[in-house]
Parts: C-alpha cells; sequence; structure tokens
C-alpha cells in the first residue's frame, strides 16, 4: 500500500502526454528579456547598463534584501536597456535587455558531461555558492534555496524531502529529469542534506511514474542509500510542501506554521538538479526544463530553455499557436497562470507551458449550491470551501479566520469538483489575502 | 492577433456537474423501477410518469411566471424529486394523488425556500408526508394491482411486513406465529414480493443502484451506513433482551424503506450534512428515531419522519461538526 496524504485530494486525469519526449536544448534566441523579479522576495537590483558586454552565467543582477536570489545571464551580447516591461500577467517588472552575439560562457562553469560525485565543499561553502548561483524552488513558489537550507534560529531540521510528484496534469519536466539525470539530482540531494547537516532524504515519487521510479530507485540502490525513494499514490496535491510532509512522514505542519516546524525541509527534484549543477559544476541558474504541451498540438516538446526567453518566440518555435487553442497557461492546468501578455518571458521557475482549447478550460455557467459537499470532500487543507466562499461575498472577515481561510493553499481542487461551478476558489484568494494583512497587522504578543 | 482567454487558477474543471449528479440518480433508479413495473405493472409507470412531469411542470411554471428567475428544469433535480415520490407512494395509488404530491413537493418544499440548494427538508419526503397525514386511507392501501406480467396475485392484501407485524403483535400474537401465519422468508424480501410504496419491492435493486452512486462518486456510503447500522446495532438491543416481541436485525433492515430511505432519501444533498462526521451522526439520528417510531409510535414505519426530523438539525450539525482541519490536528510526537 503506497502512502499518500490524509485529508482530502482529487485525481484529475494525469494527460502526460509530453512524457516521451527527450529533453532537447531550445535553439538560442535573438533577444533575452531578463526579469529581475523571478523569485519570491524582494526583486534584484541590476548591475549592468546599457552598452556592458555580458557572457553567458555572468552576474547580471544582485540579491537585494534578506528574501532575494541573484540573477545571471543567460545569453552571451551586448546590453539593449534595464527597463520595465510586462510580466506574464501584465504587471511591469525591471527587465534587462540582451542582445544576443554568439554563445560564450563564461570560464568558471564546467561544461563537461561528466559527474562529479565528491562533494568539496563545507556546509557553509554550500549554501554560500547556492546563494551566489542564485537558485530557487523550481516546485513552484520560486523561494530562494539558500534561504530555505538555513532554517530561522532555533529549528532543526531533521528531514529532507524531495518532491518528485509532479503531480500537476501535463507537466512532464520533473519526469524527464529523474529518467535522463538521477545521479545528478541524487548527489544534489547529498549537497542538500549536507548543507542541512541531516541523514536522511526521501524522494516522493507518484505511482503513475513507473519508470522515473524504477530509474531513481537503480541509482539510489548503488551508493546512494541514505536516500530513499518512496512511491506515492497519484493524487493532487501530492506535491503541496504540506501534503508531502504529511505523505511521506506523517507529520502535520500546524497552521500559519512551515514545514521546518515539523523538522522537514521539501525541496523540488529540479532545485536538486540546480543545486547540483551550482555546487559541482559552478554553473548558476539561468535556464530550466520547460514542458510544451498541449492535447490541441501535433507534437509535445520537452525543453532545456534558457531564462528570458518570450513566449512569443517559444510558440514560433514549435510552430506556431494552435489554431483552437484559447489559453497559454505558464505551469499546470491546477496552478499555472494564464498568459496575458505574449511578450513576457520566462523566468527560472517556468516548468512548463500549456495550451488548452476552449472546450478544456471552458468554465460552465454558475448555479446554486446544491451543498454536496464535494469541495468539503476535496479539500485537503479540511476547510469548507462552500462556507468561506459565503463568508467572503459578505465580507465577514472573523468568520473567515475562524474557518481558516488563511490555511488555504489554492491548489484549486475545490473548484474543479464544485459541480455547480461556483468560483470558490477565486472568492477564497481574494478574501484570504485580505484576512492575511489583517492578520499581520495586528500586534505581534 | 490572437486573443488569448486569461483567468485565476484552475484552469480545468472535473466531470461532475450537477446535471450529470442528478442523471446518475435517475440512473441508479432504474432497476428498482424495472423491478416495479414487474411487479406493479402500468400502475408504476403511471405514477412515475405523473410525478415527473409535474414536478418538472410545477417548477417551469412557478420560476418563469410566478418569481420570474432562471428555469432550472435542465438540472433534472425536479424530475428526481418526481421519480422518489412515485417511488414512495403504494402502487395502487390514483393519479391526482400523486398530483398533489408532486405539487406539494415542489412548489411548497422546494421553491417556496428557494429553489434547490436551498430547501431544508428534503421535497420528496415532504410531499410524502403530506399525503400520508392528509390521505391516511389511500396511502396505507397497499393493495397490489394488475400486472401484465405476473398473474395469480397473491391472496394477501398486500399489507406491508411492518405493518402485520405491528397488528399482530396489538392482537396479542407471538412473533413466531404471524411469521408462520404470513411465510416471510428474507429471500423473498431481498427479491420482493412483499407489499410495501413501488419503490420498496426489492432490496436487491436498491442496492445495485446504491453501488452504482457508489462507483459514480455520487455519494459516499457515510449516511447510509450509519443508517442502516443504527438500526441493525438499536433493534438487535430489542431483539436480544426480548425476541418473542422484537423483530430482529434482518428483518428491520430488509422491511419496510430503510434501504429506499437510506439510500436515496437521506443522502439527498441540500439537506443532508457537510462533513463526514456530520453525516455520521445525521445517519445514526436517523436509525434511533425510526426505529423509536417503528417500536413505540402509532405508525408501522418511520424513516420518513425519521429523515425529515434530522432534516431539521442539519444546519446545527453544520455548525458544531466541521471537518478535521489539516493544521490543528498536529500530531507530531
Amino acid at each position: 500500500m503506497s502512502k499518500t496524504f490524509s485529508i482530502g485530494g482529487i485525481h484529475p486525469h494525469d494527460n502526460k502526454i509530453s512524457k516521451d519526449a527527450a529533453i532537447e536544448n531550445f535553439p538560442l534566441v535573438e533577444t533575452a528579456y531578463i526579469s529581475m523579479s523571478q523569485h519570491l522576495g524582494a526583486p534584484a537590483e541590476p548591475i549592468v547598463a546599457k552598452g556592458d558586454k555580458v557572457k553567458v552565467g555572468q552576474l547580471i543582477a544582485k540579491a537585494s534584501g534578506f528574501i532575494s536570489a541573484n540573477i545571471h545571464s543567460s545569453v552571451s551580447g551586448t546590453v539593449r536597456s534595464v527597463e520595465m516591461l510586462p510580466d506574464l500577467a501584465g504587471n511591469p517588472v525591471q527587465h534587462v535587455i540582451i542582445d544576443v552575439e554568439g554563445d560564450e560562457w563564461i570560464d568558471t562553469i564546467d561544461r563537461s558531461n561528466d559527474i562529479v560525485k565528491d562533494i568539496k565543499l563545507g556546509k557553509e561553502e554550500i549554501i554560500k555558492r547556492i546563494a551566489e548561483c542564485g537558485v530557487v524552488g523550481l516546485g513552484g513558489a520560486a523561494f530562494p534555496t539558500h534561504i530555505k537550507l538555513t532554517p530561522p534560529p532555533g529549528k532543526v531540521a531533521d528531514v529532507l524531502l524531495i518532491n518528485g510528484s509532479e503531480c500537476e496534469p501535463y507537466l512532464t519536466s520533473d519526469y524527464r529529469i529523474m529518467l535522463e539525470n538521477p545521479e545528478e539530482i541524487l548527489i544534489g540531494v547529498r549537497i542538500m542534506m549536507k548543507a542541512l547537516g541531516v541523514s536522511k532524504a526521501y524522494v516522493g515519487i507518484e505511482e503513475n511514474k513507473p519508470k522515473a521510479i524504477k530509474s531513481m530507485k537503480g541509482v539510489a540502490d548503488k551508493g546512494y542509500t541514505d536516500i530513499k525513494i518512496v512511491p506515492l499514490k497519484k493524487r493532487y496535491p501530492q506535491g503541496g510542501e504540506k501534503q508531502l510532509i504529511d505523505a511521506v512522514t506523517g507529520r502535520r505542519v500546524p497552521s500559519m506554521g512551515l514545514p521546518i516546524d515539523t523538522g522537514a525541509v521539501v525541496q523540488n527534484v529540479g532545485t536538486a538538479l540546480a543545486v547540483y549543477e551550482a555546487v559541482q559544476k559552478n554553473k548558476p541558474l539561468f535556464d530550466g526544463i520547460v514542458t510544451v504541451t498541449g492535447k490541441c498540438m501535433t507534437e509535445q516538446r520537452n525543453f532545456r530553455l534558457r531564462v528570458g526567453t518570450t513566449f512569443d518566440t517559444m510558440m514560433f518555435a514549435i510552430g506556431g499557436f494552435p489554431k483552437d487553442a484559447v489559453k497559454l497557461i505558464s505551469g499546470g492546468p491546477m496552478m499555472g497562470k494564464a498568459v496575458a501578455c505574449m511578450d513576457a518571458a520566462s523566468v527560472k521557475s517556468t516548468s512548463g507551458l500549456l495550451l488548452l482549447t476552449e472546450e478544456e478550460t471552458k468554465r460552465g455557467p454558475e448555479r446554486n449550491c446544491i451543498r454536496c459537499a464535494k469541495c468539503v470532500e476535496a479539500c485537503p487543507m479540511g476547510l469548507q470551501p462552500y462556507l468561506l466562499n459565503r463568508l467572503a461575498r459578505v465580507n465577514r472577515m472573523e468568520e473567515l479566520e475562524e474557518n481558516m481561510v488563511q490555511d488555504c493553499i489554492e491548489c484549486g481542487c475545490c473548484l474543479y469538483s464544485c459541480p455547480a461551478n461556483i468560483p470558490l476558489l477565486d472568492t477564497i484568494r481574494l478574501s484570504k489575502a485580505k484576512v492575511l494583512k489583517i492578520m499581520r497587522g495586528r500586534p505581534k504578543k | 492577433m490572437k486573443k488569448l482567454l486569461v483567468s485565476p487558477a484552475p484552469h480545468i474543471h472535473g466531470p461532475q456537474t450537477t446535471k450529470s449528479l442528478m442523471r446518475d440518480v435517475i440512473i441508479a433508479l432504474v432497476p428498482s423501477l424495472l423491478v416495479s413495473i414487474y411487479f406493479f405493472g402500468f400502475s408504476a409507470i403511471k405514477l412515475a410518469l405523473v410525478g415527473v412531469v409535474t414536478c418538472v411542470a410545477v417548477e417551469y411554471v412557478i420560476q418563469r411566471y410566478l418569481i420570474k428567475c432562471t428555469v432550472t428544469i435542465g438540472d433534472y433535480s425536479a424530475a428526481v424529486t418526481g421519480l422518489l415520490l412515485a417511488l414512495n407512494l403504494p402502487p395502487n395509488s390514483p393519479w391526482w394523488l400523486m398530483l398533489i404530491g408532486s405539487i406539494v413537493a415542489i412548489g411548497v418544499a422546494k421553491l417556496t425556500f428557494g429553489g434547490l440548494g436551498q430547501n431544508l427538508f428534503n421535497p420528496a419526503l415532504v410531499g410524502r408526508v403530506f399525503l400520508l397525514v392528509s390521505f391516511p386511507v389511500l396511502m396505507t392501501d397497499w393493495t397490489i394491482p394488475a400486472s401484465w406480467f405476473r398473474e395469480g396475485i397473491d391472496a394477501s392484501s398486500g399489507a406491508t411486513a411492518l405493518s402485520i407485524v405491528k397488528e399482530g403483535l396489538a392482537q396479542g400474537l407471538t412473533l413466531d406465529q404471524i411469521f408462520q401465519n404470513h411465510n416471510f422468508s428474507y429471500m423473498q424480501m431481498l427479491f420482493s414480493k412483499i407489499g410495501g410504496s413501488v419503490g420498496e419491492v426489492s432490496a436487491l435493486a436498491l442496492i445495485i443502484g446504491f453501488a452504482y452512486l457508489l462507483y459514480r462518486r455520487v455519494i459516499t456510503a457515510h449516511i447510509p451506513l450509519s443508517i442502516i447500522v443504527t438500526v441493525a446495532l438499536f433493534t438487535g438491543i430489542f431483539w436480544v433482551v426480548n425476541p418473542e416481541h422484537y423483530t430482529d436485525p434482518l428483518f428491520n433492515i430488509l422491511s419496510g424503506g430503510i434501504l429506499l430511505g437510506s439510500i436515496f432519501m437521506a443522502t439527498d444533498y441540500v439537506t443532508s450534512p457537510m462533513s463526514k462526521k456530520g453525516m455520521v451522526l445525521y445517519g445514526v439520528g436517523i436509525g434511533i428515531i425510526t426505529v423509536l417510531i417503528r417500536y413505540f409510535g402509532s405508525y408501522p414505519e418511520g424513516i420518513s419522519f425519521a429523515i425529515l426530523i434530522m432534516n431539521a438539525f442539519v444546519p446545527l450539525i453544520n455548525k458544531y461538526m466541521k471537518p478535521a482541519y489539516f493544521g490543528k490536528e498536529v500530531k507530531n510526537g
């Protein structure tokens, strides 16, 4: 009996139609638009100016503030300008625009294909290197990895969990690296274990990816016995931090708490690979694996894509926007963001581009709540979405807080399962933001 | 320039809609309907047709001309109410009884409260109980009508097993005597041939419907099972203490409307609790009240009243029986 999390969850069709497409390098672009806000926290400060020559992997923006991350150039060429440009939602964000000339990498990056097993750096040096290389969490939230690997004072990590569940339908980028780079991932896991000082690590992989489980297990059994591969039952949102901790260790993150409160640190397999590349190959994070998929497309692809490639360029490379596609999503269909601006560019945590037709993404007309309790059954946090929705529509802040709206992880299970098409998550998301603002505004005890 | 659709996540939706759920309930009722057509012939078809047509028509007329709101007959919920009410009436009921029941179910119990999702009480049961107290003779006339398929109607008047037991006990007979006189067997109850309302004839047909509802994830087993287990345990206590006077648990579960009520009536979304814990409490309450009415009330069967009584407690149950919060149940050693 495989493990899974204990409350709620749904079983959407996984649609991993791109799983057999090997990772290919995305062709070099003519112009790269590199966002300064590719991570959670404060935007990075650009340190280059118009006319500067840059190489691939060169630092172009420095982390500003405690939660922030360095940004490196993904191309070589000349800086055209530093200006405000829209991100995928259309909000203005500072970008460094580089006209590409050739493909010249900085010398310090080890570009060979050799797998470097020996971890030479010490605990402090590892964290420093990860911070320098601008590694962020590639599971979605893009939280700077070096901060996650440095537990706050008083908190001790005793286990490292690696998320290889890739529970979002369609996406296969994590799946492909588990097939193609299993040993690099496991070395990355070892590096993070050393940085945290923990002796146990678990990689959770859902059972709908038997090849990935086999591939990772095969390598882990030969020399990485301290890292356990844990098959998990297929269930969304298994990859949520709190759900993964529950599924693998049985520990529960308390309300408003962090994973570290249970002694666990969660990282994604993609992040583990980025950590490996940063620490063993001295390669900053400036590219990532991106699945380009959709049932309306004739070809399904997995690319290694450099940061700063516009959605337009990506669509052009795969042969144009499919005729019947109406929605372009950056990420998976459950938590991904709909792209509003095709001129926006990819960022470090871009994991997939999904094209959906009107038929696939249509929301039916909203009807009366029939109190079927499907949302209550589906909510992995044990909340009552139908009630939160009702309270949110009349702005009952105290009651929303009493009913733990702040615990919502915005996984979308409620809206997915509502037979009456009530926009549960839309109203809950808005009211959650308001309630959190009120809670943070209160004097601390 | 291609226009892109932009909306917040999630971008896909599950396969279930109100319409598909209601359609599944209708499909789950088909086995029972077929069995009742086999046993009661045209009479069962007539009741089902009058029920469905009247309920849909009443909903349409009231929404379209009286309230002037969106007409919701397309979600099939009115059809479900009509069908359930038909299955809850004696097979020999006249068509106008069905008509009155349907008008009360939709017009009074459903639309006065604001339509689908707003009604406090199960509409079909309100219709049935209204008829039961207004037309007590007709509603307890269990004569079996002639059927095309079946010849040689049983000599019995078709009285329900529960009413036979209740009357027999009142006359001072022991259970053994009553059972001998009437030749009850559990196989009979499972496959039919007992007097009762249209949908109660075959326990097996109802159980097939239940399995379909579970398979299609329309309902969970919490409510039906907690009712059935409660009835079994509660009647079991009486039975162990005095088997001369009280019927055994299996008889109680297979007789009367326990299966029809627990599978199709008590699980009505609108009038049942939201949390799993609440559903169990609700089911236990229905089970206890049903047995109390059966043993100590003046009616031989009490599940309709039990469900309506527990319907009234649902808002209270929802207020106090909340699902277990993920974040509150911290169990870290």
